[in-house]
Formats: structure tokens, C-alpha cells, sequence
């Protein structure tokens, strides 16, 4: 039993994962009002994703949900990029980033 | 584990960057946080019940049933080899063999990646990049534009006057 417990197997990773996704949903429900914490919220929530693909992919012995991992990334890289670009340009427009501001579109 | 913290490390870096950039005040940001706190705690909280109640399931089920045969086969592999890893070569580690697969079958994939990366980096830029008024900057095609005619001017002076 004691091994069984030392041992890291899948159950454990995806319980990390779990763990790693709730919080990333705290984060988007309680930062409400800042663009930025939403955004790292969304980055956990792919981490949180990729640690079940290489977790999969381990435990099946397939290197496809690896891979599947670095296109996430890219895609991840990507997004963060454009979306702190556009919040920069965002805050020299109007001078602030809170999410209540951006209701320009309400007219 | 090399590339996660690589990876890591860049994209912290990049909301580090932009949080200095915008210097807000964090006395605003903390106004609705009580207001949002309940909501927030009751929703983490049935996704966390949901999450845990399917790998508690998992863990009752799926050892018991098969276990599909090619994962049985590789387990068998695995113990028949396990003799401290001596039988394996040293091409036999994960980033070779993720090399092998990524450039070979999945090389279309992997150059979509760099062509998405590649729009990502020239939206981030033509997106922040900006002209300002009354800055004197060096405009190169104007330097090397400039002729003889256009910059020198021979004035004759009379002697006993200025210009």
C-alpha cells in the first residue's frame, strides 16, 4: 500500500490538473474586473489541459498527445501575445483596463 | 520539463512586461472582489465535486475492465525490459523521439505552428507600435536622400554687409 501511495501514476496528475483548472476558474470568477489576472486565468486553464495530455500520452505510451501539447502551447504563445498587444493599445486609447470601461460598443 | 519552463518563464515575463507598462492602481482593481467571492467559491466548487467524483469513478472502473491490449502488450514490453534501462540505446529518450515523430509526420502541422506564431508576432507589433509627434528620430531615407543642390547654399557676400 505504501508503494502504491509513493508511486506517481495517472490518477495523480490528473488530479493535479483538476486542482490546477478550479483554481484558474476562481481566478476568472474573482478577478472580474481585471483583464490581465483573466487572461492568466486562461493560460492555467491550457497548462491545466496540456499536464492531461502528456499525462495520457505517457500512460498510453502514444506520442500523439505530445505533440498535441506543443501545438497547444503555440496557439497558447499566440494568444497571449495578440491579447496583451490589444490591451495595450487598448489602455493608450482610453487610459484603463477595467472590463466595465470597455462598453464602448453599447453606444 | 525543460520546454514547460521555458515556456513559462517567456509568457510570465510577457504579463510582467505589460503589467509595468500600465501602471494601475490595484485599490480599484479589489472593489468587487467581496461582490464576486460567493459566486465564484459556489461555482469552483461544484467543478472541483464534478472533477473529483469522475477520477474517484475511474478509479473504480477502469483498472477492472480491459484494459485495451496494446497498453497489456507495452506492459508486458516494459517488464520484459526492465533491467534498469540498459537495454535501451541513446537515441531512446523523449525528445528524440518526439523529434522523430514532430518533423516527420507531423511536419505540415509543425510549420502551421511557426506561420501562426510568426502572424502572432506581426499583429502584436503593427498592433503597439505607434508614431509620436515631436520626437526627433533618424530618418535614414531622408539622410540618404539628401543631395549637394538641396543642403549647401553659396551666397556670395559683398564685403562690409552681412547676409
Amino acid at each position: 500500500m505504501k508503494e502504491n501511495i509513493l508511486n506517481i501514476g495517472l490518477n495523480h496528475y490528473l488530479i493535479l490538473a483538476a486542482i490546477l483548472f478550479v483554481i484558474a476558474v476562481c481566478g476568472i470568477f474573482l478577478a472580474r474586473k481585471n483583464i490581465i489576472n483573466i487572461m492568466m486565468s486562461i493560460e492555467v486553464m491550457l497548462l491545466a489541459v496540456n499536464i492531461n495530455f502528456v499525462a495520457f500520452s505517457s500512460y498510453t505510451g502514444d506520442l500523439k498527445g505530445q505533440i498535441f501539447t506543443f501545438f497547444i502551447l503555440t496557439v497558447a504563445a499566440a494568444e497571449a501575445a495578440i491579447g496583451l498587444a490589444i490591451l495595450v493599445c487598448y489602455y493608450r486609447n482610453r487610459g484603463s483596463i477595467e472590463v466595465e470601461d470597455i462598453s464602448t460598443l453599447k453606444g | 520539463m525543460l520546454l514547460v519552463i521555458v515556456y513559462v518563464g517567456a509568457v510570465a515575463v510577457l504579463f510582467l512586461f505589460v503589467v509595468m507598462m500600465l501602471n494601475i492602481k490595484t485599490a480599484t482593481l479589489k472593489k468587487g472582489f467581496q461582490a464576486y467571492l460567493p459566486a465564484g467559491l459556489i461555482f469552483a466548487a461544484v467543478l472541483a465535486l464534478e472533477l473529483g467524483a469522475i477520477i474517484i469513478h475511474k478509479n473504480n472502473e477502469v483498472p477492472k475492465q480491459e484494459i485495451s491490449s496494446a497498453i497489456e502488450e507495452a506492459a508486458k514490453g516494459m517488464a520484459k525490459d526492465n533491467d534498469g534501462g540498459k537495454h535501451l540505446k541513446k537515441t531512446d529518450t523523449n525528445a528524440h523521439k518526439i523529434g522523430e515523430v514532430l518533423y516527420t509526420d507531423y511536419i505540415l502541422f509543425f510549420q502551421i505552428c511557426g506561420l501562426v506564431l510568426f502572424v502572432a508576432m506581426i499583429g502584436a507589433i503593427v498592433l503597439t507600435l505607434r508614431q509620436r509627434e515631436g520626437v526627433r528620430k533618424q530618418n535614414i531615407s531622408r539622410q540618404n536622400s539628401r543631395t549637394r543642390a538641396d543642403s549647401i547654399e553659396v551666397v556670395k557676400v559683398e564685403a562690409g554687409k552681412g547676409i
